[in-house]
């Protein structure tokens, strides 16, 4: 297990939560659900970046639970260009449709985020990114192209190895990683196809090779997906240590 | 795992959704996590109306069992009709 939780004994787990606008990719107007802890005591943000089905509750949930965590989290909602307004499934399904989110669009989004939390002001002018299955890639993607001070990739397809036939706008990163400018935790499910174990080596390799700082972790009973609570693949043990394991990473790096 | 592969094709016909009958116009397939079924993976498809707008869908999330059983019964329907009824 990774080290417990350190909370403080006034925390009162009060928050305000909101739906706000953002200055996303080329100055877009993205709609962004916020977390923020009571008071005024200055913190560190967290860009949490959905998965392919979208801006739901279970991200929701997670930018609540960064906001419970000590910090001001904020989501931008990824498919808000194409369909403004529809439940996340529907928009998911339109991006998808569409051909999904491209990377420069992500990054301007993402920056946009960050930008956004780094104005608020209780910031400390540190801000993580953390992002689940395409979302993972994304997080990665951000750290390679923003001022970042610390991003999570949990289970990110396609950071390495080699995309499908048909992914005209996504491709791997391995051409992007020696340009990673924040330390980078990642969560891997053993029983994971993509990313396999292999293209985990491959990510540990090349980080290595280029002097980055990068924790890991696999979890042998869990795989793609694991910290989802309302799928399957949820898999407690490795859900619990993996919130430790970002909670011990983000306190070291946007404390 | 996020297989990222979708297919999308022009259909012709219609649909029902909970509000009313849809002029369907897309197909979207793919396999990936799905949003309500039990479990890992479906075989999921996308049937809309997108000048509709995103709610203009009917979704299906099947087994990817349930998806192979789907398509031979829809082939066994198919193959069972006079050819001059199904002609474009």
């Amino acid at each position: 297990m990774a080290g417990g939780m350190v909370r403080s004994s006034t925390m009162s787990d009060s928050m305000v939560t909101s739906t706000v606008t953002i200055a996303g990719h080329g100055g877009d107007d993205v709609q962004a659900y916020l977390a923020q802890p009571e008071g005024d005591r200055p913190r560190g943000g967290v860009v949490v970046i959905h998965h392919m089905p979208g801006y739901d509750r279970a991200t929701k949930e997670i930018v609540r639970r960064f906001a419970e965590l000590g910090y001001n989290a904020i989501c931008p909602n990824l498919y808000w260009r194409e369909a403004p307004g529809a439940a996340p499934d529907d928009a998911a399904a339109v991006a998808r449709a569409q051909g999904g989110v491209p990377d420069e669009r992500l990054v301007g989004d993402v920056g946009g985020a960050a930008a956004y939390l780094r104005a608020l002001p209780t910031s400390n002018g540190k801000v993580g990114t953390i992002g689940y299955c395409s979302g993972g890639r994304q997080s990665v993607l951000a750290a390679c192209n923003l001022d970042i001070d610390a991003a999570v990739d949990c289970y990110g397809a396609f950071v390495t190895g080699t995309p499908p036939e048909g992914f005209p706008m996504r491709g791997n990163l391995v051409d992007q990683l020696p340009n990673l400018r924040a330390p980078l935790l990642g969560l891997f499910g053993a029983e994971d196809q993509y990313p396999s174990q292999e293209q985990v080596a491959e990510l540990r390799d090349i980080l290595a090779a280029n002097g980055k700082v990068f924790e890991e972790h696999t979890y042998q009973d869990a795989g793609h997906a694991f910290f989802s609570v309302d799928r399957p693949a949820y898999r407690v043990a490795a859900a619990n240590d993996g919130w430790e394991r970002i909670t011990a990473f983000y306190g070291k790096y946007l404390g | 795992m996020c297989t990222y592969e979708t297919v999308c094709i022009c259909v012709e016909g219609s649909g029902k959704g909970p509000q009313s009958w849809l002029r369907l116009s897309q197909a979207t397939v793919y396999f990936d996590h799905p949003v309500h079924a039990m479990a890992d993976h479906t075989l999921n498809i996308d049937l809309s109306d997108p000048s509709k707008g995103p709610s203009a869908r009917i979704a299906l999330e099947l087994t990817a069992e349930s998806a192979r059983a789907l398509v031979a019964a829809i082939q066994q329907a198919l193959d069972a009709v006079p050819s001059e009824l199904t002609r474009p």
